[in-house]
């Protein structure tokens, strides 16, 4: 029989059908089949710092930053429609407050994260509230130019160490809690996001994504629940900030750095817009992709930029969507 | 009509650079009335249900509802007051099921100080609200994405997520347009029975011959000026409606 008479044929599992109401929970095989992909994620993360030497720990660490930072800019951007450059503001305001109350109070790490998460958010909502009325390209223009006003400001004014920073920072007991607090609160973070966006508030906000003007006209204030939405997604960043500031035991203008602000697109993109899962993938792909390019000198950007292109040309809806549906699809060969 | 005002609009007028989409505009709406508001395309009619809702501020003139200064307040204030309104191009949440779409309006202050924490189950809310407004005749399309609807039911989720704010007067933008005759006879029915529960309606509406079945004054518009106002049988035989319809000179 040649190749020709046959053809491939696709068929989608009806997925709805399986994840809702009691067919879930009808057999093993069918938990199986809606738990596997989850513990895999979940175990995955859990067990692979023990495969990993000192180096590569440390490198998983940064990954996870961005992970959060690529989480809060995807539920923003897919679930909310506000696409925000805010990622350095996040961590720079994050990680300043957790500096300065380490360096001026003298409260230790596990107490310095939670209130600067806290406070680092309020600050980040305060600054970008103003120009919540803006949209699409315009928000995102103006949340990319406030790190660089907040970083010329410690400069200008001679703020918090100036140029220089802050040394010395307590930093966390050892490379394990390291590792396992972020990759912990990772994975709450995401569970958690998944779940706030099919809550009612969540359904809010996807309303605000497809059409503001109806959810006006239906008696809701969109300004409050963006106001909203910004407040989490700052958690999410400034927690990370907060979190990379005692990883270094550091801080300084860097956590202002663009990088906070663009590779979460990167990686969103790659890991798959609007799935939540996606981007932490992405972002625990490249960043260690990108360290392991450090080899080619110079040409590591070039090839780091190229592997994206391959990606946006070839996988344009990402890692994710892609994994998700030949996942839910099953092939089999069919006579034309 | 002895019946108590609900919408006094006094003398708006908004203008686009040099076009005067809506030129000192005056009416009254009681409760329980059925005002349609006709004119040709570019009359200003959607421009005046903007103003109405607050999505539009106008440069003069006032809106007042049940007494109460309206002008310029924020839409969903106004909303929240219990003025709902429908677009002309419909805007559901695509990708939500149709059923969710009535979450948001469910969510508004107006019904939660209403229920005051007594809602229950908000989705079952939702589709109690659809079955009234005609969705019940295949039961599963509640569940699909509201995008995927057909125009008839996009039309009537419209309606829903008014009936959802439990509203006083609902503004319509052109609800018939695009449905079949048989189609527009089901919702009439709807309409009729949103007025006998003492929602007033404005019908902004193409279809006169439908609409006059519905409405008990029509207001005509023309270049953003109120031509005429009157009742439905009367309204069509003036000259100048008539010259705007058919297309005459606009009489000088």
């Amino acid at each position: 029989m040649s190749s020709q008479e046959l053809r491939r044929k696709r068929l989608d599992r009806s997925i709805n059908v399986r994840s809702t109401g009691l067919y879930a929970l009808s057999s093993y095989r069918e938990m199986t089949y809606l738990l596997a992909p989850r513990l895999l994620l979940i175990a995955g993360l859990l067990v692979l710092p023990l495969f990993l030497d000192l180096y590569w720990q440390r490198v998983l660490c940064a990954a996870a930053v961005f992970a959060m930072l690529a989480l809060s800019f995807d539920f923003l951007a897919e679930y909310v429609g506000l696409v925000c450059l805010g990622g350095a503001l996040f961590i720079g305001f994050g990680g300043y407050a957790a500096g300065l109350l380490n360096a001026h109070l003298g409260l230790p790490p596990a107490v310095t994260i939670p209130i600067a998460t806290v406070i680092g958010a309020c600050l980040s909502t305060l600054v970008i509230m103003p120009c919540l009325r803006l949209r699409g390209i315009y928000f995102a223009i103006v949340t990319f130019m406030v790190p660089l006003f907040a970083r010329n400001v410690i400069v200008a004014l001679g703020l918090f160490g100036s140029t220089e920073g802050i040394t010395g920072l307590d930093t966390l007991p050892n490379t394990w809690v390291e590792q396992y607090v972020i990759l912990s609160v990772v994975l709450v973070t995401l569970f958690g996001i998944r779940r706030l966006v099919s809550e009612d508030v969540g359904l809010i906000m996807m309303g605000i994504k497809d059409n503001d003007q109806a959810v006006l006209a239906a008696g809701v204030s969109i300004f409050r629940y963006r106001v909203l939405a910004v407040f989490i997604a700052a958690l999410i960043g400034c927690f990370a900030g907060a979190y990379l500031a005692h990883l270094y035991g550091w801080l300084g203008l860097s956590l202002f750095a663009m990088d906070f602000s663009i590779l979460p697109i990167a990686a969103t993109v790659m890991g798959g817009m609007g799935t939540l899962v996606g981007p932490v993938i992405g972002a625990l792909i490249l960043t260690p992709l990108s360290e392991a390019l450090r080899g080619f000198g110079q040409l590591r950007v070039v090839l780091y930029c190229l592997i994206l292109v391959l990606f946006i040309l070839y996988k344009p809806e990402g890692l994710m969507n892609v994994l998700e549906r030949k996942y839910h699809q099953f092939e089999r060969l069919e006579k034309v | 009509m002895g019946a108590e005002v609900l919408l006094d609009v006094r003398g708006v007028s908004k203008a686009f650079g040099g076009v005067h989409a809506v030129e000192d505009v005056s009416f009254t709406l009681g409760r329980g009335e059925v005002m349609g508001v006709i004119g040709p395309n570019g009359a200003g009619k959607t421009t005046l249900v903007n103003i109405l809702t607050g999505f539009i501020k106008p440069d003069s003139g006032r809106v007042l509802y049940k007494g109460k200064n309206i002008t310029g307040m924020a839409p969903n204030k106004i909303a929240n007051l219990g003025l709902a309104r429908t677009f002309q191009v419909m805007r559901p949440y695509h990708s939500l099921p149709t059923y969710k779409n009535l979450i948001v309006p469910l969510n508004s202050p107006r019904i939660k100080k209403a229920a005051a924490g007594k809602l229950g189950d908000l989705d079952s809310v939702a589709i109690d609200i659809l079955e009234e407004i005609g969705f019940e005749r295949d039961a599963r399309v509640p569940y699909k994405t509201a995008g995927s609807l057909p125009l008839g039911y996009q039309k009537r989720l419209e309606l829903a997520r008014c009936i959802a704010l439990r509203p006083e007067v609902i503004l319509c933008d052109e609800v018939f347009s695009g449905l079949s005759m048989s189609e527009i006879s089901s919702m009439i029915p709807l309409l009729e029975k949103f007025v006998m529960q003492g929602i007033a309606l404005i019908m902004i509406e193409h279809r006169l011959r439908e609409l006059f079945r519905v409405a008990n004054k029509v207001l005509v518009m023309n270049f953003g000026v109120k031509i005429a106002e009157g009742r439905p049988q009367e309204i069509m035989k003036q000259d100048e409606v008539k010259a705007a319809y058919i297309g005459g000179e606009r009489s000088k």
